[in-house]
């Protein structure tokens, strides 16, 4: 029987031991109520929501998928008293503003939280998720009266919200965008377009669902800089707040996907339904890129989600599969095999998947703190840091957690042997929702491209010495320590090397742009082994200076940092030999060269 | 009426205990704790009652070291009003706690006090009973219906033949079993709320109490590893075993 069970003790370590979010949050205005013990009691309580609750629905829906019916969606059974215990929770409020119904929590347990409910059920967990997208546009970008409209709807989760970017003929490149949007006499607008691929564009959760559109008024500028942003409500809403009329947009059909078929992917036809601009005219990107951080931190986590659930999933089998016997001689010789967790390869996957989940677990959580001091610290060089490393560090958090996040559902497959294959186990689903988190919200290698692009050359490499002086800082404390060196050295190495390397590019890059885009995911990557190659070695510290408490949580850590810098990191050595054959191998063979068959 | 919840931090559900090295306990360092589950029942009867207007008030109380005020908490963030922490590093069996509760229920003066039938630590069963006692009150123990009427209280126990329905004269003592009730998943906006409630701190010193243990442990071991079965031939050989190597006949 499957089974999925919070992390909660590696949530602790991370935010109390290591992180100490505590301290920071004591210093951040608004946070007075978030101290340890009470984020605490909320991870708790959420992580029984997500085992009790939303676990057992995962492989359900993904089984019974959404319907369509003529324009209506209904979500798998199960879904949507899931949703209403969830809202009368008060969870959807979570880190939402107090002035409209928000406790106003920290951005940081939020993280966490979609942690656990992406590990129990990403496809449910995604249509909370997507309205609080939503509720972050309308409060970064709305007037007063809009979010006194929507914002109490959104945060009590009776109303949903969607994002309207992808068109058939545009996905990366929204300069492409088509869909309309005609000013009418009294301040509104009628949308009309289509849009493709939107997540929770229709279902039966919520009493009205917000759809944030970006379209062209009639006047834009072409590309990206003539769009804008809508809030285009199925139903208009009525002056007191209540649901009026059916507004002129519909689900016109669902897609059939790989995974993540519990989360309804539509077709939105838009036949000039009323819209309202949000934000300024034309701005409409800009106001995406606000959100974006949080949005794409939030895409890392469904990556670092499952792959925790598919590790549990996978350490559970294989203590208890027996298969051949220990080659070092029968480790269990009473009973008719050794379980294959003593097998080298086995201990290969758990421990590739146990070492990406940890180190994800740490980063995601120090960004989700970043996040916190970027909206509410008063210190404006702190909140300068912050957004600067968030910058650099989000498309690092997006495609990293998630292409790892795949690895390690394929490798949790693989743990399976042929009962992976076979759905029953439900391992093969981790798999299939676990790829999505690769293409949408940027594809990872359009993360890349905005890394290496718009975060590093561009403002050459001073958001990257932000980081870098910060791993610096480390490794000078910390390397004349005895039971530190092994950790440390590997990583002030590397740290200095990537500044090389990333001049090297920038050089590359001025005569032939093409390097640069050449060296983009290889160079992320190489960015993510200094990123958890920092924060292991961070774990070291903190755990083996409790060392003496015999506690085998510490001692798990550090077998398993040696582990990630012994079996994983080196990676950074094939990466740096692949930038440095540069574009040229890639763009040499014609494109007529491809297939000279066909 | 005011009801008095007592509830106890015990090792997680999920734990898989192991015993110490020495033999002395069991070892509990660093592993998770929470609510003992029956008490979370006890908890959610409680607000129960309260939501139904038959209590007025819900105080918790337990018993042992600081952190037990996170269980406290916990019990806030269902409903209960307020908290009275005992707090004490001293081991304790069922009797001390009895005699604290007791020295707690005389300053209190509820109405009702609802226990969880055992702790899922030692399971000892003792505690609500030996309370009963030093009270001279009623009890209603392993209650899987409760139903507060006047000044009585109709408890419907789980008992080996099936159930049996007991009226007690108020102020009783009721202990729940599994089937009472299923504890709420709390809110969010209950556990912020938790947090600023009144949560009253004592020792059994102040209570004019001796917690010292009564009983001594010997020695703490683990189950005998089950070994692994045999085939028998014949209904005649199964008895004969469960006769002669079993012993259950
Ligand atoms: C299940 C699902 C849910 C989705 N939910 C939403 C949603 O809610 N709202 C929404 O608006 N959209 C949504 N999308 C759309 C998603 O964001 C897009 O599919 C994604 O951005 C990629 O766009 P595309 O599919 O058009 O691919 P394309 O843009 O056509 O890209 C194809 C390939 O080319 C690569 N590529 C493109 N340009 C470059 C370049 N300049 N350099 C290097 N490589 C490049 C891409 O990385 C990709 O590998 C969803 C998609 C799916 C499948």
């Amino acid at each position: 029987m499957a089974s999925y069970k919070a992390p909660l003790r590696d949530m602790q370590f991370v935010m109390h031991e290591v992180l100490e979010v505590g301290n920071t949050l004591a210093t951040l205005p608004g946070y007075e109520d978030a101290t340890p013990d009470v984020l605490d009691s909320v991870l708790e309580e959420a992580a029984k929501f997500s085992e009790n609750v939303l676990f057992p629905l995962n492989r359900t829906g993904d089984e019974e998928g959404c319907h369509f019916d003529n324009g209506e969606v209904k979500t798998p059974k199960g879904f949507k008293e899931a949703y209403q215990q969830f809202i009368e929770g008060g969870w959807t409020g979570l880190d939402c503003d107090p002035q409209y119904g928000g406790q106003g929590l920290p951005k940081v347990v939020g993280f966490s939280i979609s942690e656990m409910q992406c590990s129990a059920n990403m496809a449910w967990a995604m249509y909370p998720g997507l309205s609080h997208g939503a509720y972050a546009a309308v409060n970064n970008h709305g007037t007063d009266e809009q979010k006194a409209l929507y914002l109490p709807k959104l945060i009590d989760g009776t109303w949903s919200g969607t994002m309207c970017l992808t068109e058939p003929h545009c996905g990366t490149d929204l300069g492409l965008l088509r869909t309309k949007a005609d000013p009418q006499a009294d301040g509104s607008y009628l949308i009309s377009g289509t849009k493709i691929f939107i997540s929770a564009g229709e279902h039966d959760l919520t009493d009205n669902i917000l759809h944030l559109v970006l379209a062209r008024l009639p006047d834009a500028p072409k590309d990206v800089k003539g769009i804008s942003l809508f809030i285009v409500p199925k139903f208009i809403p009525t002056a007191e707040g209540g649901v009026g009329a059916r507004n002129k947009l519909a689900c016109g059909s669902l897609e059939h996907k790989m995974g993540i078929k519990a989360n309804a992917t539509c077709v939105m036809n838009f036949d000039g339904a009323v819209g309202y601009l949000i934000g300024e005219p034309n701005k409409g990107m800009q106001c995406m890129f606000t959100m974006m951080n949080a949005a794409r931190l939030g895409v890392g986590m469904q990556g670092l989600g499952l792959n925790e659930v598919s590790y549990q999933q996978a350490l559970a089998y294989a203590k208890d599969r027996l298969q051949m016997r220990a080659l070092a001689g029968p480790k269990f010789p009473d009973k008719p095999a050794d379980p294959i967790i003593v097998h080298p390869d086995v201990r290969r996957m758990l421990l590739t998947m146990k070492a990406y989940a940890e180190g994800g677990r740490v980063f995601s959580t120090w960004l989700g703190l970043l996040l916190d001091i970027e909206t509410q610290s008063q210190d404006e060089a702190e909140k300068q840091d912050a957004s600067d490393l968030l910058a650099l560090l989000i498309p690092v958090a997006k495609a990293f957690m998630t292409d790892n996040g795949f690895e390690a559902t394929n490798l949790g497959l693989q743990v399976f042997g042929g009962h992976g294959y076979i759905r029953e186990w439900g391992m093969e689903q981790f798999v299939r929702d676990a790829r999505i988190s690769q293409i949408y919200e940027g594809t990872n290698g359009i993360q890349a491209l905005d890394l290496i692009g718009r975060k590093v050359l561009m403002d050459q490499a001073t958001k990257l010495r932000k980081f870098t002086k910060i791993v610096h800082k480390f490794c000078e404390a910390n390397g004349d320590d005895e039971q530190l060196k092994e950790f440390i050295e590997p990583v002030a190495s590397l740290n200095k090397q990537i500044l090389d390397i990333t001049m090297q590019i920038g050089m590359q890059s001025m005569s032939n742009r093409d390097e640069a885009g050449a060296a983009a995911v290889d160079y992320l990557r190489l960015l993510g082994h200094l990123v958890y190659g920092y924060f292991w070695a961070r774990m070291v510290k903190t755990a083996q200076a409790k060392a003496d408490t015999g506690d085998a949580f510490y001692q798990a850590k550090v077998a398993t940092a040696r582990f990630y810098f012994a079996k994983l990191f080196p990676e950074h050595l094939s990466l740096t030999a692949k930038l440095k054959a540069g574009a040229k191998p890639l763009m040499a063979l014609d494109s007529e060269h491809f297939a000279l068959h066909l | 009426m005011k009801a008095l919840v007592a509830v106890k931090r015990v090792v997680d559900y999920n734990v898989k205990v192991r015993v110490k090295a020495d033999g002395s306990d069991v070892d509990i360092g660093n592993v998770k704790m929470s609510m003992n589950p029956f008490d979370e029942i006890a908890v959610e009867e409680a607000v129960r009652l309260k939501e139904a207007g038959k209590v007025s008030e819900i105080v918790v109380v337990s018993l042992g070291v600081k952190q037990c005020e996170e269980t406290l908490r916990t019990a806030m963030a269902m409903g209960a009003d307020r908290g009275i922490l005992v707090e004490t590093e001293a081991p304790l069996q069922p009797l001390a706690v009895a005699k604290l509760l007791k020295a707690v229920v005389d300053k209190e003066q509820p109405q009702l006090v609802i226990l969880g039938k055992q702790a899922i630590d030692d399971d000892a069963n003792q505690t609500g009973q030996m309370l009963a006692a030093l009270l001279g009150w009623p009890q209603g123990t392993f209650a899987s219906k409760v139903v507060v009427a006047d000044s009585k209280v109709d408890v419907t126990r789980e008992i080996d033949g099936g159930l049996e329905t007991v009226a007690l004269k108020l102020p009783a003592i009721v202990t729940t079993d599994l089937r009472l009730n299923e504890p709420r998943y709390v809110k969010l906006p209950n556990i912020m709320a938790a947090k600023k409630k009144p949560l009253d701190k004592t020792t059994p010193a102040d209570l004019g109490v001796d917690p010292a243990p009564r009983l001594t442990v010997l020695k703490v071991a683990e189950p005998a590893k089950r070994s692994a079965g045999v085939k028998v031939a014949s209904v005649q050989e199964l008895v004969a075993k469960l006769k002669n190597e079993a012993k259950v006949l």
